[in-house]
């Protein structure tokens, strides 16, 4: 049952009841979140864009998600005729029920003494740990996929075939700079990666993953994550200028609803999960007070700036064209990620080594990228005789 | 018959294991018997992830994790990709066969297949252990004890699928960028397929 405290002295009553306050009060914790998260984003969005965004719904609009819920709740549930019913209803479902789930493995705390039981502050902390996020990431990409494909309309399938190809192809990226968080923490469980980095380097740097691993595969994870969950500038599955809604067009009502619940659920969870990754998760100083309110508060405000982040991402920066988003990750990500992962495998065993398979790594990829440039030359070449000799079909 | 099995088994085991094998058999016969490709997917989908559950009730927690990864999350998304992108999400007519001979010879190979199982798990001249089985009293975790296996013991054989699934992937970029093919819609989601075999 992993290695939380709670479940070392067999499971009663008491046990399985401080399980269900965790889940209820996560469950709760999260949901409230991503209100006040579409708020907020709509509030910063506003304010960069020199207007005034919501600010009818109680005190500074804050109430606004509650009412465009409360709206989207009773509008009509639209199922377009053509429409593979079955799939049609399965998908928003597949895209919330993930998205919950990841966050049950972000510890939000340090460990916790109640009612003569100890326990950590997260839903759970199974023994494949950090590997549930990559679990969940796989199955929300059929969340998306069969959307758009039970649609049985045309923007909606082409925005899933992209996000299809985009979800499948950031996803290792993504697992690869997870690997190198693995490799220095020397276990999967997430509360393990948090503990790994408490400390400092010369009493004042703290020993975060973001420092420990160089800061490449950091940058690899956040580019990973926000084309995985389809956030700007990665947003081409609902490309509103290029495919309507994308694979959410046909969708209206509470399906609707689900999938925007999600979107920003899974912002909440990715900056958790980044946070724990590289930032030290739930742990700082105590300054004073109770020692454990602050590692919740250092987790919060972590997560806040990861939470400002995409929503000054989505102000700032122009959508990816498609062909762009995937020479990013198929050949800058993901043999950068390799090679780092590597670099990170030497120092493992001796900065000699380490700083040998830097060199190596640099010369490498020096030659690989001259070779692609020459191969691309030459893909021109043939492209460009092709068409003067009027034939097709030459790539 | 439940009441003899729970005094085997611990309860919530059986529990599982009971509504994991029934998905997994489900998930299997909607396979076989859905009209339309897509269906016949997700079904496949729900075997395999029921097979991950299977796996978490053993304690194989690795195992499970990259059964849904793999699996799941990479080869069945890239049938999906090819079902949807050729078009070939219409309903099939079954009532008659495209090869004469096609289902007796089916389910021949299937009997085949099934014999073969059967002798190879019996025997262990396949990979010269009968098994691997992992302590689960050991002080080591899954992962640790699975990695320690793979990368000592079967060190050989791990390099040796890596090469060959390097060599398909060589392989497949060459056929498929032949110039003197004609360019097809099939082109690019087999190109996809390839490289998802590298994870």
């Amino acid at each position: 049952m992993g290695s939380d405290p709670l479940f070392s002295h067999g499971v009663t009553l008491a046990v399985i009841l401080i399980v269900l306050v965790k889940v209820v009060v996560a469950f709760a914790v999260l949901l409230v979140s991503v209100l006040l998260m579409i708020w907020f984003e709509r509030k910063v969005l506003s304010d960069m864009q020199n207007r005034i965004g919501p600010n009818r719904a109680g005190p500074f609009g804050i109430l606004q998600t509650l009412a465009d819920g409360m709206k989207l709740f009773f509008k009509e549930d639209l199922i377009p005729e053509s429409a593979d019913r079955a799939v049609f209803k399965l998908a928003p479902y597949l895209s919330v029920v993930p998205a919950f789930l990841i966050f049950a493995i972000v510890p939000v705390g340090g460990v916790i003494h109640i009612f003569g039981h100890t326990t950590e502050l997260q839903v759970a902390d199974p023994p494949m740990g950090i590997l549930f996020l990559l679990v969940m990431s796989s199955i929300s990409v059929y969340g998306i996929t069969l959307a758009g494909w039970g649609s049985g309309s045309k923007y909606p399938l082409l925005g899933s075939v992209r996000a299809t190809a985009q979800m499948v192809s950031y996803e290792a990226a993504m697992g690869l700079s997870i690997a190198a968080v693995v490799l220095i923490s020397g276990s999967l469980s997430t509360r393990d990666i948090v503990t790994s980095q408490v400390g400092t380097f010369l009493g004042f740097i703290p020993k975060w993953n973001l420092i420990r691993l160089g800061v490449v595969p950091f940058v690899i994870f956040l580019v990973a994550v926000t084309a995985e969950m389809n956030r700007p500038p990665f947003d081409l599955v609902e490309a509103e200028s290029e495919l309507v809604g994308g694979f959410h067009t046909e969708y209206s009502s509470l399906r609707f609803a689900l999938f925007f619940l999600a979107e920003f659920m899974n912002t909440v969870t990715m900056s958790a999960v980044i946070v724990t990754l590289f930032f030290g998760g739930a742990s700082g100083p105590v300054l004073f007070g109770p020692g454990w309110i602050w590692p919740i508060l250092w987790f919060l405000i972590k997560t806040g700036v990861f939470l400002y982040f995409y929503v000054w991402v989505r102000a700032a920066l122009p959508r990816l064209r498609y062909d762009q988003l995937m020479t990013l990750g198929w050949k800058v990500l993901i043999p950068a990620s390799l090679a780092w992962f590597l670099i990170i495998a030497g120092m493992q065993v001796s900065s000699y080594l380490g700083f040998g398979i830097f060199v190596l790594v640099l010369i490498l990829g020096w030659l690989l990228s001259r070779a692609s440039e020459i191969g691309g030359l030459s893909d021109q070449f043939r492209h460009s005789r092709g068409r003067s000799a009027g034939t097709k079909g030459v790539k | 018959m439940i009441d003899l099995l729970a005094t085997q088994i611990a309860l919530p085991d059986l529990i599982t294991f009971l509504i994991a094998g029934c998905a997994v058999i489900l998930g299997a016969l909607g396979v076989i018997l859905m009209r339309n490709p897509v269906h016949s997917a997700l079904s496949m989908v729900m075997t395999l992830f029921a097979i991950a559950v299977l796996f978490i009730e053993q304690d194989a927690q690795f195992l499970a994790a990259v059964q849904v990864i793999v699996y799941a999350g990479a080869i069945v998304v890239l049938f999906l990709f090819v079902i949807m992108l050729l078009g070939v999400d219409k309903k099939e007519y079954l009532g008659k066969d495209q090869l004469r001979g096609q289902r007796p010879l089916a389910f021949l190979s299937v009997l085949v297949i099934f014999v073969e199982i059967m002798a190879l798990s019996r025997g262990n001249w396949v990979s010269g252990a009968k098994g691997t089985v992992l302590s689960t009293s050991s002080p080591l975790s899954n992962v640790e004890q699975l990695a320690r296996s793979i990368f000592t013991t079967y060190l050989l054989p791990f390099e040796a699928t890596s090469v060959l699934l390097i060599i398909a992937v060589v392989g497949a970029v060459v056929l498929v960028r032949r110039s003197d093919v004609k360019s097809s819609p099939a082109e690019e989601p087999e190109e996809l397929q390839t490289e998802s075999e590298m994870k």
